[in-house]
């Protein structure tokens, strides 16, 4: 296997120059399970209590749409129900970008090309990123395992939990292998994989949808299904996890045989070629900058309105079916409303805030992406100068989140209104909820904006951090009782709970000056400071 | 004359490397002008200031008449770049890229641009990512060529093309010298500055060590003579510019300081020639002089700026 050969080298290379992520990751998982436990051992003490959130939560579509069934009413079933789905699409992600990054992403950085003329074979840079990929969900199945059985949870149990998570990590490994050889670029090999692992996400949200009267099977065909079927904490089927084992081999398998056939730096899908000259509107910077992100943006505007849709049409049924105190206890906790329809939207209005909040990140540093990739230069050495260059991708951060939020809360009107039969009023009363998560995108933004121009080199990791402290303030800080004002830094606590809640125009107002103010450091610090390559 | 780009005492650090250390440079308008250096001497970091996309620490910078950090959109109108490495978006094509930058310039030469293509035997249909490295040099060299500017700014053109797109890059920057256009050309190619360049500006370190026309800088060279005498010459070794003196019984073999040539020929033919060859100075040796074997190499600056964030 001479193509294989510096394979140790490289993986050891991998893993110095992803220590600190590798780690940020690993943390990440264990403070999910961590948190899980913790707080449902305070909320439900008693197995009566849990008994009646299960058998609420089993008949009720939109959380079975998102976590899936209880299977069981212990705390470690509370902890598989809530931390499976979303840990396995977590893995998958964190996979899909490791094994992209250290096979596809190298190559066009041409860093493999110096690497690759040393004695290292052909497949030695995916197979690294796999082992890397591979290394890095043990770990975290491991550290999954044992966080719940340290926290008192039984030890059979946490292990077929752990170990879910890492099998759905190591199909979505095999998954991205593949997508990195028919891919043309690091980019949408990502994008490939994702789209798989979207897929096997909805595959199994119907599946468990209707788990409790119609066809299961379709969450039999996901792989993040099979962490759920394996029932870490009901009746544990240990054969299950044959299936991940048997994908991720044949997956596998398919890459290796697909890399044979593939040149460096290139996918088995051809490059198609394309438009002589430039469209008669490609004439300036905004449009440039429209053009590099358009197919971002277009894509998240469709993922709000279907997102904005589902969560919308199962808004009715929360009020109906989730009856009992304690269940009125958790979601009141996640959105500090006492209507459960409107505290069970506004909590999904601000979870989508931060995932938007994370398009308007990405938007804003592609500025930062455009710098070191040396796209800049030519740009900046036209009449274009550096504050219009800038502006043109700020505009599409900011009118994009915009956009992004309206349509998400159009859908959950439409959703919603549909079912309740007062359409018109409720795609504005929504499409309004949505927006009034705005302000706290923005500074988010804003904060982006100012890294940039201000510590360019840190911008990039800084805004990520910021942005994860945040979905940490919201999914932990009240289970966890942290002090006030921690909570209150995050522009997400400042936002009005909608629909529902008191809308007052200061905090509001304040945000959006923030924001400014941020945005406006950063250009200033732009135009001070030398472009970097 | 008016100058075109006029610099002096440029200093430029990135954190402890000192990039540019008391650089000047003076370009007269129409000229063709050859900017020499090594690897990491400072070139590109040149460019980048007179681009203002880097600011200079200290010294004088002044561009078209402007100064390039606080005028820099206005001057980039009459201006076009070519970088050394040329970076383009994967997913556009060759020529959306250079209608793009003509554009953002503030036009393009429609009829230049397809006769560049032409010449060039670019495809301007294929996606960027697909192009060789001389491709994406041709499609920045298609953009800035078919610009209508009055100053071009070359980091290394040439770096990427074979042999035969080499010279017809050299025709077309005679090209550019006969419409009257000025070139700063950055080079280590010294064939391509010979042939091409009026004058030259070497620089090492960050600092100029030499400047003038090619003719000027031939005044600083030697040119070696080999030559066999009809009887053993006497008394070379006292003759003032005359170096690496090799006497073999009638063969002389030695190199002459090209502006002590006379006095040499005068002694050569004395003792009476029967062979004689000599070698131009080439700017080759001009260069050498310069880098070679004197001081430690010291590291090589990146080309724009040490960034090691980016892995």
């Amino acid at each position: 296997m001479n193509t294989l050969v510096g394979t140790g080298p490289l993986t050891k290379l991998a893993l110095r120059r992803d220590r600190i992520m590798l780690v940020i990751w690993i943390y990440a998982f264990a403070a999910f399970a961590g948190a899980a436990v913790y707080g449902f051992k305070k909320l439900y003490p008693t197995v009566a209590g849990r008994e009646e959130f299960v058998v609420a939560s089993n008949h009720n579509t939109a959380l079975l749409t998102i976590y899936g069934p209880f299977y069981g009413n212990s705390l470690g079933s509370f902890t598989a129900w809530r931390d499976t789905v979303l840990s396995g699409l977590l893995a998958g992600i964190m996979s899909i970008f490791l094994v992209v990054r250290h096979s596809r992403g190298d190559e066009e950085a041409g860093r493999l090309e110096l690497v690759g003329s040393a004695a290292v074979g052909r497949h030695a840079a995916l197979v690294s990123g796999m082992l890397v990929a591979c290394i890095a969900n043990v770990v975290v199945g491991v550290v999954m395992a044992v966080v719940p059985i340290v926290l008192g949870i039984p030890a059979a149990g946490s292990i077929a939990f752990g170990a879910g998570v890492a099998f759905c990590g190591l199909t979505f490994t095999a998954v991205a292998a593949v997508t990195a050889q028919i891919a043309q670029t690091a980019r949408s090999a990502r994008g490939l994989a994702i789209g798989v692992l979207l897929v096997a996400f909805l595959i199994r949200a119907i599946g468990d949808s209707v788990s409790v009267t119609g066809p299961i099977w379709l969450s039999w065909l996901s792989p993040i299904g099979w962490a759920e079927l394996t029932r870490p904490f009901g009746a544990i089927r240990w054969w299950v996890f044959a299936l991940p084992l048997a994908a991720a081999v044949l997956v596998g398998i398919a890459a290796a045989l697909l890399a044979v056939r593939r040149d460096y730096d290139s996918g088995l899908l051809a490059t198609r070629s394309g438009r002589p000259a430039a469209s008669a509107s490609l004439r300036s910077p905004f449009a440039l900058a429209w053009r590099l992100q358009r197919a971002t943006v277009i894509a998240w505007v469709i993922g709000a309105l279907v997102y904005g849709v589902g969560i919308g049409s199962a808004a009715k049924g929360i009020s109906g079916l989730l009856g009992s105190a304690q269940v009125r206890r958790v979601v009141a906790r996640m959105g500090g409303q006492t209507q459960l329809t409107n505290a069970y939207l506004a909590a999904l209005i601000s979870l989508t805030g931060l995932a938007v909040a994370g398009f308007a990140i990405a938007a804003v540093l592609r500025l930062r992406s455009e710098e070191t990739d040396q796209h800049a230069d030519p740009v900046l050495a036209t009449r274009t100068g550096r504050i219009g260059w800038a502006l043109s991708h700020l505009v599409i951060a900011v009118g994009g989140s915009m956009v992004i939020l309206a349509v998400a809360g159009i859908g959950v009107g439409l959703g919603h209104g549909a079912r309740s039969g007062s359409l018109g009023t409720e795609v504005a009363r929504m499409a309004g909820a949505a927006l009034a998560q705005a302000p706290a995108v923005l500074v988010v933004a804003g904060l982006a904006a100012a890294l940039f121009g201000l510590v360019p080199r840190a911008s990039v990791a800084v805004s990520w951090s910021v942005l994860g402290a945040a979905v940490l303030v919201l999914f932990f800080g009240e289970t966890l009782q942290w002090s006030h004002w921690v909570m209150d830094l995050s522009p997400f606590t400042q936002a009005p709970k909608l629909p529902g809640g008191v809308v007052s125009a200061a905090p509001l107002i304040w945000l959006c000056v923030i924001a400014a103010a941020l945005g406006l450091a950063g250009l200033v610090g732009l135009r001070r400071r030398d472009i970097l390559a | 004359m008016t100058v075109a780009i006029d610099v002096a005492g440029l200093r430029k650090a990135y954190g402890k490397t000192q990039a540019l250390d008391g650089l000047d440079l003076s370009v007269a308008q129409g000229e063709v002008h050859g900017f020499l250096g090594p690897n990491g001497a400072g070139k590109t970091t040149t460019i980048r200031i007179l681009l203002g996309l880097l600011r200079a620490d200290g010294g004088s910078v002044t561009l078209l008449g402007g100064d390039p950090w606080t005028q820099a959109t206005g001057l980039h109108r009459r201006l076009a770049y070519v970088p050394g490495d040329v970076s383009l978006w994967p997913n556009f094509t060759g020529g959306e890229i250079i209608d793009l930058l003509g554009r953002l310039r503030g036009g393009l030469d429609a009829g230049r641009r397809a006769s560049l293509l032409e010449r060039f035997e670019l495809d301007p249909t294929v996606k960027a990512r697909a192009y060789s490295r001389g491709n994406r040099q041709k499609v920045a060299l298609v953009a800035a060529l078919a610009s209508d500017v009055e100053l071009l700014l070359l980091d290394e053109p040439t770096a990427g093309l074979d042999p035969l797109m080499e010279a017809k890059f050299r025709d077309c920057i005679e090209e550019e010298r006969k419409s009257g256009r000025t070139v700063l050309l950055s080079s280590h190619i010294l064939s391509e500055v010979e042939a091409l360049c009026d004058r030259v500006t070497i620089i090492r370190l960050g600092r100029t060590v030499e400047t003038g026309s090619l003719a000027d800088l031939r005044h600083l060279t030697r040119t070696s003579i080999m030559a066999e005498l009809a009887s053993p010459p006497d008394g070379l070794d006292r003759l003032p510019g005359v170096h690496d003196l090799d006497v073999e019984g009638d063969r002389v073999r030695c190199e002459v300081e090209t502006d002590k040539l006379d006095g040499l020929l005068r002694a050569l033919t004395a003792a009476g020639v029967r062979s004689l060859a000599s070698q131009p100075p080439t700017l080759e040796e001009l260069f050498l002089r310069h880098y070679a074997g004197d001081g430690p190499q010291r590291q090589e600056v990146a080309a724009a700026a040490p960034d090691g964030t980016s892995a």
